[in-house]
């Protein structure tokens, strides 16, 4: 095993993309990461997509081929591979490629996100997207991914007095950040009272604690760290990747208030990387609906279980907070185009670690943060990535 | 979805039928074919028996549901629940017969065979169970199927019966 690094990233804007197709938003944040990584296509050693669902979603399977051969790459025959696992899909991906190029097998691999979600309406897509979960045991009888999250919600909120507004608060930020990022879906902020007033997705979630559909890509480029410094003057070595499974079903854990597949792969990260949670500055963590981030802080440990709602509410994961989470604006605000999840959430970290985020700059940076999480956990990646000097 | 699909697992969705592992006896729904608990695993793969759930529980959490599951746009808005039961299997399913503003934490229910959804005009009808408020502790009975025999176009007659 040798040291990886991120030499390059790339992303489109996430939204409702409606003049652009799947394969062209794919290119763009592909060919952007090359670019930012200075390499030369001759340099590839094979490409890793992420991607839930592209067969329901634009009838359209086998896209790991397509994307390589809309980047020009395919005279070249590379092995071109797409990874799924539902929301996760997108931090999968980046998973295979860290073991491909760590392996020694392959020097350079681009790892792409890309789902596009707004070829079909808004209700296929939700039931689409709802696939993630147990078909047979869940949906069929009557469930959603929001009205799953929302049963953890409900839990949380019985045994540990979490109120609907210390919810809230965690979209009121996301909205807030979002606005200093011109990728992202929405800009626009909200109010606390915006978010208590919309109208009921699954209670106790309303429309504001769920995070869009939207169409959208990112991309990067991973190589060897010890040759990082040939492609750039702030290489970001990748200290862990871990991926952590569950059962499928909600309904068959334990605990309806906790990811165990979210606080294994974190503990197996931190493991890895002889880091602690009080080491991170920044984290992007899977905000899909404002309870998962609540969840994944206490699962991370970054604060006691069921203390996330006070403290969060408290501002305390704010700018220039312990960490700072979701700068980008996270999947509430920046956008949720599944599959390219987890490959923006590690660009984001690159552009903080290096000092590149402008206005939303988490100051001093150095080591960030990321979980991607499939359905209601049954897959959960946790990434941590580090500044090297 | 086809009606092979949906017909095959009507043992499971009708009568609920879990299993039991022959080696430690915990109680599995759906049914499983090998038992996660046990150490040897791969050794409990022939001691799967067939367990019958009683469908008596009680609500761990729910949620009503205004933005509907597709072929449930009807039932809006509706009570989904996580129930524990007593033999332990934790079933998702909704709860009817009760205002949304009257189901609790706790609550405790018993499985009753219900009509999930429909797939269109013309497509296959969905049965299942759903949970009703128990009206005392110890009076649920376990759901059977219709008194009436399932039309012949819903689902095929082989599944009638419990096994």
């Amino acid at each position: 095993m040798r040291d990886v690094a991120v030499l390059g990233v790339g992303q489109t804007k996430f939204g409702e993309l409606w003049d652009r197709s799947f394969r062209e938003i794919g290119i763009e944040a592909g060919l952007q990461a090359l670019v930012d990584a200075k390499l030369s296509s001759g340099d590839l050693g094979g490409l890793f997509l992420g991607n839930m669902a592209s067969g329901s979603l634009i009838d359209q399977e086998h896209i790991a081929p397509l994307i390589l051969d809309y980047a020009g790459l395919a005279g070249r025959h590379l092995p071109s591979v797409r990874v799924e696992g539902g929301g996760a899909s997108g931090a999968l991906a980046f998973h295979q490629g860290y073991l491909a190029v760590a392996s020694g097998l392959y020097d350079y691999v681009v790892v792409g996100g890309a789902e596009k979600l707004t070829d079909v309406p808004d209700a296929t897509a939700a039931q689409i997207t709802s696939s993630a979960a147990d078909h047979e045991w869940e949906v069929v009888f009557g469930a959603t991914l929001p009205a799953l999250w929302a049963i953890m919600a409900r839990r949380h909120m019985h045994l540990y007095g979490t109120t609907r507004e210390q919810l809230a608060a965690v979209a009121v930020q996301a909205h807030a950040m979002a606005a200093k990022n011109p990728n992202a879906h929405y800009r626009n902020r909200l109010t606390l009272e915006q978010v208590l007033d919309a109208g009921p997705v699954a209670e106790p979630l309303g429309l504001f604690d769920c995070a869009p559909l939207s169409d959208g890509a990112a991309a990067v480029v991973l190589g060897p760290l010890e040759t990082a410094r040939e492609h750039t003057d702030t290489p970001i070595k990748i200290a862990a990747s871990q991926v952590a499974c569950d059962t499928l079903a909600l309904q068959h854990r334990e605990d309806l208030t906790s990811l165990p597949s979210t606080a294994i792969a974190g503990q197996r990260a931190f493991a890895r990387a002889r880091r602690a949670p009080a080491d991170v500055q920044v984290a992007e963590l899977h905000d899909a609906y404002t309870v998962s981030a609540l969840l994944a802080l206490e699962d991370l440990g970054f604060v006691e279980k069921g203390a996330s709602g006070p403290a969060f509410a408290s501002g305390r994961f704010g700018p220039g907070g312990s960490p700072t989470v979701n700068p980008s604006g996270g999947l509430k605000a920046q956008g949720q185009p599944f599959g390219a999840v987890g490959v923006a959430q590690v660009a984001e970290l690159v552009r903080q670690l290096r000092g590149e985020a402008k206005e939303r700059q988490v100051a001093g940076a150095t080591l960030g943060l990321a979980q991607n999480v499939g359905g209601t956990g049954a897959t959960s990646v946790v990434t941590l990535l580090e500044r090297v000097n | 979805m086809s009606i092979a699909r949906f017909w095959r697992e009507t043992p499971r969705r009708y009568n609920l039928g879990g299993s039991r592992c022959g080696n430690c006896g915990t109680v599995y729904f759906p049914p499983r074919l090998v038992c996660p608990k046990c150490p040897q695993h791969r050794s409990t793969i022939e001691k799967m028996a067939p367990f019958q759930l009683s469908g008596e529980g009680e609500v761990l959490s729910f949620t009503v549901v205004h933005d509907p599951a597709e072929g449930f746009e009807m039932q809006v808005p509706y009570v989904l629940a996580l129930v524990r039961t007593v033999e332990g299997p934790v079933l998702t399913g909704q709860i009817v017969d009760l205002e949304p503003k009257d189901v609790a934490i706790g609550l405790r229910v018993k499985a009753t065979f219900r009509k999930l959804r429909e797939e269109g005009k013309a497509g296959v009808i969905h049965y299942g169970y759903k949970f009703t408020p128990a009206t005392e502790p110890g009076s649920a009975r376990s759901p059977r199927g219709p008194a009436e025999p399932v039309r012949a176009n819903d689902v095929p007659a082989r599944d009638k019966a419990p096994a």
